[in-house]
């Protein structure tokens, strides 16, 4: 069993959920107003799932995210200017531009992409990992998926490949309940995506994908096993996304109600998690707003640089095709 | 009521109505037709076109599938195979990656596998193109791969009255087509019949006559054509502008006409230039009216590269009507 969080740590992931809940809310309304263009799917109700995972990981850890990936790099520590800099198109972003929202990615921090391609993350998730035992090193891969995205056959050929080989890698199934406007109950028959764990041969365990201690804990116990060469777990997360499946109010879909929304906002894990910071004399509600202020600083200093970045010259179009 | 019949019953619809109306009547006259594809049933499809479908035919013949394009694809495939009418949706054609075996090795070639003893009637819709900053997995327009395979039809409609016909033409037809759709058309208008009509796969359609220049086109490619027209009439160039609309099986008699008259011609499409159709209708051209032409068969089509996001980068990527002008101009020497 890995430790409970110590106080530092505890500080750490507040912060990673904190960061990530200001950028996507900023993001939200820059898209509202037609200053992101394109598609922005974003993660604000998941936040515990990421800050809870990657407090675990380094940059030589590889994750492998989805099309709902800003709130996974930014736990992994991306920063604001460039990542803005990327959902706006121009130069200075990750991806120079030419990736957008559905393609943030860092090479440097460990992050190999958001993905437009639903259930895209867990092969190559698997390659990394086998990468990770190739070098001898005690890295490891974690791939993010969500609950639909485990009904692609993709994902279940990971799954047993990452099995068969003991690879050094965790499957995260962020699991809100839908995939776009489809609930789980109309696109599997299991509840508990975990549950198919053992017909992969891994170990399967459902966590509060609200409670960020909670997944700390289990994703610690998983890493461990990755790292020790036991091979994969199957982490599923039960959580909600709080915005629409696109942007904020997305396309008005009457696909989920409001009084399920309001229940799962009632378990806000940015919300749970202070409250028992202040239970614990880690952080009073005090400390939390000065912490809330300086991230919501970084988050308008970041919009400004993405603002000032040059759009990319079209002289660029065909660079980085090929090596 | 006999006055009232007389009258033709069309108005302006849009392309995404257009598709909606093909599919309701789809339904409404084959029993053994349904709908199969992700959020087609509850939502409508993201793109709006079932909307109203699983109100008025149930979920048995409408419904939603998990995230498995491979199963949703497989699924048509028996369904075809044993009696069924599939439509099957798979919501961006860039995600035919995931089901391109069902397609390639099993949709398109078990008829002819077996003897010819197996039929597979089904409509395959998807939706292509880019315009719309989606980036390089949700813009590509991946039709040559699509058109390389015997056994398959491949359709691409350039307006409403089009999608309608081509939807409906291709639902009765007992082989599989794929009909690629446009997302920066969904919005255009034009003028639809309300009856259940089909526009024949294989026959192309002349939008504009001309005298001295054939543009070969397709899909929203169509429209930046014409605007191009206009502008090459300043010139002194009477453009024809061919839509194949079908491009499996292709209307080489249509383009080859209008060639032997213009003698000059110019393929256009939005897909990646290398290895897209404009090399196969360019040489269909030259291998069969060589003598005709004054000038080499130009080509307007992407880059080599995949589709940008950031803005800029995607308009001075996506072909329109100054490259199709600007190539033209080279091809003319002016
Ligand atoms: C291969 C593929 N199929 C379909 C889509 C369209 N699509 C984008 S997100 C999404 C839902 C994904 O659901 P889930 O995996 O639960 O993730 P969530 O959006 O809930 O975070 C779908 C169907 C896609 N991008 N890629
Ligand atoms: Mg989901």
């Amino acid at each position: 069993m890995t430790a409970q969080p110590d106080d530092a740590t505890l500080l750490d992931i507040h912060e990673r959920m904190t960061r990530i809940r200001i950028f996507e809310t900023e993001a939200g309304k820059l898209m509202e107003d037609g200053k992101i263009p394109g598609a922005l799917h974003l993660y604000v109700g998941q936040e515990a799932v990421a800050a809870g995972v990657m407090a675990h990981l380094s940059n030589a850890d590889w994750i492998t995210s989805t099309h709902r990936g800003h709130g996974h790099l930014i736990a992994k520590g991306g920063e604001f200017g460039r990542m803005f800099a990327e959902l706006f198109g121009r130069s200075d972003g990750y991806c120079k531009g030419k990736g957008g929202s559905m393609h943030i990615s860092n090479m440097e921090l460990g992050m190999l992409g958001a993905n437009g391609i639903v259930g895209a993350g867990p092969p190559i998730a698997v390659g990394a990992a086998f990468s990770c035992r190739f070098k001898q090193t005690r890295n490891v891969a974690v791939t993010f998926f969500g609950d639909g995205a485990s009904n692609e056959g993709s994902f279940h050929e990971a799954a047993n490949m990452a099995a068969l080989y003991k690879l050094p890698i965790v499957f995260v199934c962020e699991n809100n309940g839908y995939g776009e406007y489809t609930p789980q109950a109309n696109h599997q028959a299991v509840v508990d995506v975990a549950d198919r764990a053992p017909g992969y041969g891994m170990p399967g365990a459902v966590v509060d994908g609200m409670d960020a201690v909670a997944v700390y804990e289990a994703a610690g116990v998983a890493l461990e096993r990755a790292r020790d060469g036991a091979g994969p777990t199957l982490l599923e997360c039960k959580t909600y996304r709080f915005f629409d499946h696109v942007g904020v109010r997305g396309m008005g879909l009457s696909y989920r109600t409001d009084e399920e929304l309001a229940e799962w906002q009632q378990r806000d894990p940015i919300v749970l998690f202070e409250q028992r910071l202040a239970e614990l004399g880690v952080l009073d509600p005090g400390a939390a707003l000065a912490v809330r202020d300086a991230v919501a600083a970084q988050v308008q200093a970041g919009i400004e640089f993405a603002e000032a970045s040059p759009m990319p010259d079209p002289a660029v179009l065909l660079d980085d095709v090929y090596a | 009521m006999a006055e009232a019949e007389a009258v033709p019953a069309v108005r302006e619809l849009t392309y995404v109505r257009a598709i909606n109306e093909a599919v309701r009547l789809v339904l409404a006259e084959q029993s053994t037709a349904f709908v199969a594809g992700e959020d087609v049933a509850g939502a409508g499809s993201v793109f709006g076109y079932y909307a109203g479908l699983l109100e008025e035919f149930g979920p048995e013949r409408v419904f939603d599938t998990p995230i498995s394009e491979e199963g949703i694809v497989g699924l048509g495939v028996g369904a075809a195979a044993t009696g069924l009418r599939p439509v099957i949706d798979i919501m961006f054609m860039d995600f035919m990656g995931e089901c391109m075996d069902e397609i390639t090795n099993q949709m398109a070639k078990m008829r002819y596998m077996f003897g010819g003893a197996a039929t597979l009637p089904i409509t395959l819709l998807t939706m292509s193109g880019a315009g719309m900053n989606m980036a390089a997995q949700h813009s590509q327009s991946l039709e040559a791969w699509l058109c390389h395979l015997p056994g398959l039809k491949v359709v691409m409609p350039a307006t409403p009255y089009d999608a309608k016909g081509l939807i409906i033409a291709a639902a009765r037809d007992d082989n599989p087509v794929i009909v690629a759709l446009n997302k920066m058309s969904l919005r255009f208008k034009g003028e639809v019949p309300e009856a259940a009509y089909e526009v024949p796969i294989g026959a192309a359609n002349i939008v504009r006559r001309g005298e001295n220049f054939t543009i070969v086109t397709y899909s929203r490619m169509v429209h930046e054509a014409l605007q191009a027209a206009q502008e090459l009439a300043e010139l002194g160039v009477d453009a024809e502008i061919i839509d194949l609309r079908s491009l499996q099986p292709l209307d080489s008699e249509t383009v080859l006409a209008s060639v032997r008259k213009t003698h000059r011609a110019m393929v256009v499409h939005e897909a990646v230039r290398f290895g897209g159709l404009g090399g196969e209708i360019a040489a269909q051209i030259q291998e069969h009216a060589f003598d005709d032409l004054d000038a080499p068969v130009g080509r307007v089509g992407a880059p080599f590269s995949p589709v940008p996001f950031s803005p800029q980068l995607e308009k001075s990527y996506v072909p329109n009507a100054a490259k199709i002008v600007a190539e033209a101009r080279r091809l003319l020497g002016a």
